[in-house]
């Protein structure tokens, strides 16, 4: 069984069709990069997967359950599903600590007691342990994409969702935020990751999709796709990517 | 000429140093000019000396000022029980205005309702419909004060607007804050509550903020069905002393609370300003 499937997933704002038939499939402790030009509709195939947009048409499975039955309670499955965003979003009223503990403590029910040592024991193995206490505008960049990270991981998620995660930091800060998501890889965390480090999909990806006007042109293993690209608007983009 | 602190100073700081002294200089020879000019010219008017007996008397001001002072407690304290009962409901209709669930499409309806009606009423025509209609229904003592009912339309009629700015302060908060907040599994009650709300009320505070200030003006009207608040003891005085000092005492007061209020609340507008770009 598939950690995760998509079935022909079409998504439509207005008249405007952004995913247009897409099937993917992720398997358990796999890391697919989804990789295309700005607007290809790689941020809103993952906002799907998570139940963030409704899906026009198609299926989408999370261990062979249809997630994607029109009225079905979102929650759930958003619990086992974490994403992180371009821009962190973290919420700025509250500490790294309490924006990481909100979720267990609302969805799981458990007390502040019952999650202090793993909430401490996920920023230290972050790296985070001493801005544990900071609100987010005193954190940097990177240090606040880490944050958001450990906010999604104390749900406990099966599969995390990565949408351009380093696109909105300073350059020296990127490798900081990368090598987090080599030290989730190798600990078997199932990933789909939205991004433009061509570098970093090609060192690390099990799976390379390459989208372009809401489709999967082609897909392989990173080998594959970006050593002998088949299709000429993969070879054009990576040609682009890599200049 | 040299400035003596000017050691150690880079060449811009100079120039701005000496540029903020310069129109230090220019703002107050520009005041004491002005200052100068209404306390010559104004006792120059040929009805001067009238108006300064009749709203400037410094004896009727000092015989006065301190039972003006106690009424003003009366202003106080229905301000102060009112202002919590106008931020509760206020917040309440505002989230009745955005309720989603189709079975509280009636009280959406009733908050919109709401807030077109009392916004769209002078203030001082519902405390006169409230504060005398209510007890003219001949309801027993104490629920015929019109301190409650002159309240409660005070009440009614600051929530409607209050509502109104809590609504912007949640449309202020980004979009993506939502996302965030549902993408761990939090529901939209949750959301709202923890994630929302918290930085809608922030946003606000310095709007509500003249709200309170607008508020503690207008507990004055309850002056019309009643209570004897400083605007009404000012008319009591003014009869007995047939001078007008007593209202300008009851401004003094009011400035006194007022302007501080408003430095602050223009004080927070401009911070919360730095702090968006
Ligand atoms: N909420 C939305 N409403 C309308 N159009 C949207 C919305 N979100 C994305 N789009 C459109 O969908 C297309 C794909 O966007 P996106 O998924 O963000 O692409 P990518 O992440 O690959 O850059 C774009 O044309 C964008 O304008
Ligand atoms: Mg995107």
């Amino acid at each position: 069984m598939h950690k995760i499937e998509l079935h022909k997933v079409v998504k439509r704002f207005g008249q405007n069709t952004v995913c247009d038939g897409v099937d993917l499939t992720v398997e358990k402790n796999q890391m697919v990069c989804l990789i295309g030009a700005s607007g290809a509709g790689k941020s809103t195939l993952l906002r799907c997967i998570n139940l963030l947009e409704p899906i026009e048409d198609g299926e989408i499975f999370l261990d062979g359950e249809d997630i994607s039955i029109p009225g079905l309670n979102p929650q759930r499955v958003r619990a086992k599903i974490g994403m992180v965003f371009q821009n962190f979003n973290l919420f700025p009223h509250m500490t790294a600590y309490e924006n990481a503990i909100l979720a267990p403590r609302r969805v799981h029910g458990l007390s502040k007691l019952q999650l202090q040592s793993e909430i401490e024991a996920l920023f230290e193995r972050f790296e985070l342990a001493d801005r544990m206490h900071n609100y987010p505008d005193q954190l940097s960049g990177g240090q606040q994409q880490r944050v958001a990270i450990v906010r999604a991981l104390a749900m406990k998620p099966e599969v995390m969702l990565f949408d351009e995660i380093t696109s909105a930091l300073d350059p020296q800060l990127v490798g900081d935020v990368l090598d987090v998501l080599l030290k989730l890889k190798s600990q078997g965390m199932t990933m789909v990751l939205a991004t433009h480090e061509m570098g970093f999909a090609r060192q690390a990806a099990d799976k390379v999709c390459f989208l372009k006007d809401g489709k999967i042109i082609e897909e392989g293993t990173s080998k594959q796709v970006f050593d002998a690209p088949k299709k000429s608007e993969t070879k054009a983009f990576l040609a682009r990517a890599f200049k | 000429m040299p400035i003596p602190e000017a050691a150690g100073m880079t060449r811009r700081e100079r120039y701005e140093q000496k540029q903020r002294l310069k129109s230090l200089i220019i703002a107050a020879a520009s005041t004491i000019c002005v200052v100068a000019a209404l306390v010559i010219i104004v006792p120059m008017t040929p009805g001067w000396e009238k108006v300064q007996k009749s709203f400037f008397n410094g004896e009727v001001l000092a015989k006065t000022f301190p039972k003006l002072l106690d009424a003003f407690m009366v202003n106080v304290m229905i301000f102060a029980w009112s202002a919590p009962a106008i931020a509760i409901l206020g917040l309440l209709i505002a989230l009745a205005r955005d309720a989603k669930s189709p079975a509280l499409f009636p009280l959406r309806i009733f908050g919109a309702a709401f807030t077109d009606v009392f916004r769209g009423v002078p203030v001082i025509l519902t405390v006169y419909l409230i504060g005398f209609g209510i007890p003219g229904l001949g309801l027993p003592r104490p629920w015929n004060s019109p301190f409650i009912w002159g309240s409660l339309a005070l009440v009614l009629t600051y929530s409607a607007y209050v509502a109104e700015i809590f609504r912007a302060g949640i449309d202020s908060v980004h979009p993506s804050q939502r996302a965030a907040a549902l993408s761990l599994g939090l529901s939209e009650r949750q959301v709202m509550r923890d994630v929302v709300l918290p930085q809608a009320i922030r946003n606000v505070v310095p709007s509500q903020m003249n709200m309170l200030i607008a508020l503690q003006k207008d507990v004055s009207l309850l002056s019309f069905i009643g209570p004897v608040e400083i605007f009404r003891q000012a008319g009591v005085f003014k009869s007995l002393f047939a001078n007008f000092t007593p209202y300008v005492g009851a401004a003094i007061i009011f400035l006194i609370v007022t302007i501080p209020a408003t430095r602050y609340a223009d004080y927070l507008m401009a911070r919360q300003m730095r702090e968006r770009s």
